[in-house]
């Protein structure tokens, strides 16, 4: 039920592509394309490139990919935003990386720590203010387990030495402090600030506790990439405990300082979030020899199948809790898709995410028997793709850093019944009375992981698709059935 | 020169990764893949050869070596 053939697809891109001048033409032609299932990733689209200059562009910077997104979440750490006060404030609790302790005493958050950086601060350096925030944070939050320093764009361009300060505070506190080398100039995407904060971890924290003792298990499993937003990490977890494995840490929604320290005893790394930690992953692969293992938390199908493939790395036990799962949320499985498939079937989705979702949720709309027709990434790379090709049905479109022109061009033609993006999206495909979701944060709502999660997720598609605002975009004046009555009043 | 990782992939083969440009590829063939010797020149799926300097023995998997890129196919 594909709406557009091959040549329509590639016409569409066509036509969109019409209206940029030559140079912009040339660029932009190489990341868009019509998924092929024969074809090699890396030939038919191009990522990780920077945007152009004149287009809307939906990416973040590289201290958005380190302080919002694998830092941030940490709760028992202090993230200071070290420079101007702007990007600490912006970036603070947006994402909902939801977590249990006291917010100010032992979590920290929701919190906002920054050295707000004036101009005299910038003309002569900010280490002296840096060293005295530390002083500061350690009498206000006694408890907190550890202090990250997430360097904003001035702190790379005077060359401040966090490195030096951050060694001093930590001889002084005997705590952990990490400079984080994420100025927002770093890299063309938020991407590269994964990459810097993954290598921060790998540099400050991995090996902490490598001399100590630790009760392990055969059992012992880390959750990888798994944020938390509005729950789904723990959705996630509990599906893990009950079939029997033993989560030690979860990275790093609701995770703290001493949960990632001990991961390097962990028989086995779960990543979810590919994008953003597959980089510690490996490290931990090489260093430690723990394996590690992409799976997906979205929609039963898809579920059901990870739960499998994880239990494949354990003995029997496991794979009989796996197959115990599975049976055990069957039935509320068949009794939500029997209540909102009849109402979604057939319907059309684009997606233009970032991270994982851009292509796991596929499988989540597929057990609801809706088809999606579109999809990108903000910040994603060649690998990314790769396992998306797979994924997507034939002839669907793929669109990388799309601009925000483009989007609103294709889904004018492709007419989709959803469109999943983010804030900034949002009012645009409203206005022009298309259903919309938010799917950066779940639209405040989630958690969309594990089996608990598909139930909100298929209740929110359903809320959206089949809102009866919708019925009533057209004014009473244009529409076509008779208006005699009003008419005949006149 | 670039540092690469061979790891040992999902489906039993050889995988070659390299970092930054998310080049991440089986590996065909390997020149050395005995117990005494093993590395050499490597051919990737895409057609792309890399080398770098044999090891002398057969090393724990994934593994980090300074690898040289020979040329392939495309550029």
């Amino acid at each position: 039920m594909a709406a557009l053939t091959r040549e329509e697809t590639e016409a569409l891109i066509q036509e969109v592509l019409e209206v940029y001048p030559e140079k912009a033409k040339k660029d932009r032609t190489k990341h868009l394309a019509v998924n092929d299932h024969e074809a090699n990733a890396k030939k038919c689209i191009t990522s990780n490139r920077k945007s152009l200059p004149g287009v809307m562009t939906i990416r973040g910077c590289a201290y958005a990919g380190s302080k919002g997104v694998v830092w941030g979440p940490i709760k028992d750490m202090i993230h200071i935003s070290h420079g101007p006060v702007g990007c600490g404030q912006y970036s603070r609790a947006g994402r909902r990386n939801y977590y249990v302790g006291v917010t100010g005493i032992n979590a920290f958050g929701e919190m906002n720590f920054t050295s707000d950086f004036q101009e005299r601060d910038i003309v002569f350096g900010g280490d002296k203010k840096l060293a005295k925030l530390i002083d500061e944070i350690e009498e206000l939050f006694p408890l907190n387990k550890g202090i990250s320093v997430q360097s904003e764009c001035p702190i790379g361009l005077i060359g401040d030495d966090i490195e030096a300060v951050s060694k001093k505070a930590t001889a002084k506190f005997g705590k952990t402090v990490v400079p984080v080398r994420c100025e927002g100039f770093r890299g063309v995407s938020q991407s590269l600030g994964h990459h810097i904060a993954n290598d921060a971890i790998r540099d400050w924290v991995i090996g902490n506790r490598d001399a100590k003792e630790f009760a392990s298990t055969p059992y012992d499993v880390a959750i990888i990439g798994d944020y938390n937003i509005g729950g789904d990490a723990w959705s996630s977890r509990i599906l893990l405990e009950e079939m029997g494995l033993r989560v030690v840490a979860q990275w790093s929604g609701d995770g703290t300082l001493a949960e990632m320290e001990n991961t390097p005893k962990v028989k086995l790394n779960l990543l979810h979030c590919y994008r953003s930690m597959n980089y510690i992953s490996r490290h931990m692969e090489e260093k430690y020899g723990i394996p590690w293992v992409e799976y997906n938390f979205f929609g039963p199908t898809k579920v059901e199948e990870s739960l499998r493939k994880i239990a494949t790395y354990f003995d029997d036990t496991i794979k009989e809790g796996a197959e115990r799962v599975i049976a055990k949320y069957k039935a509320m499985m068949d009794a939500v898709i029997a209540k909102y498939r009849p109402r979604l079937e057939g319907k059309k989705v684009m997606l233009y995410v970032g991270g994982l979702r851009p292509r796991h949720v596929i499988g989540a709309y597929e057990d609801l028997g809706m088809e999606v027709v579109g999809t990108g990434y903000e910040f994603a790379h060649n690998d990314d793709y790769e396992r998306t090709v797979k994924e997507m049905g034939n002839a669907t479109l793929l669109y990388d850093d799309v601009t925000g022109f483009e989007f609103e061009e294709f889904v004018k033609k492709v007419k989709p019944d959803l469109v999943g993006s983010g804030i900034k999206e949002k009012f645009i495909f409203q206005k022009m009375g298309i259903p919309f979701r938010q799917m950066h944060s779940w639209d405040y709502s989630g958690p969309y992981h594990g089996y608990d999660g598909f139930a909100i997720f298929a209740r929110d598609m359903d809320m959206t698709l089949n809102n009866p605002c919708w019925k009533t975009q057209t004014p009473p004046w244009k529409k076509n059935d008779d208006a005699a009555p009003l008419a005949a009043a006149a | 020169m670039a540092n690469i990782m061979i790891r040992r992939g999902d489906n039993g083969a050889l995988s070659f990764y390299l970092p930054k440009k998310d080049l991440e590829d089986d590996i065909v063939s390997l020149e050395f893949d005995t117990p005494e010797r093993w590395g050499g020149e490597l051919v990737l799926k895409d057609g792309s050869r890399w080398y770098f300097d044999p090891l002398e023995t057969q090393p724990r998997l994934p593994i980090t070596v300074k690898a040289k890129r020979m040329g392939g196919e495309d550029d």
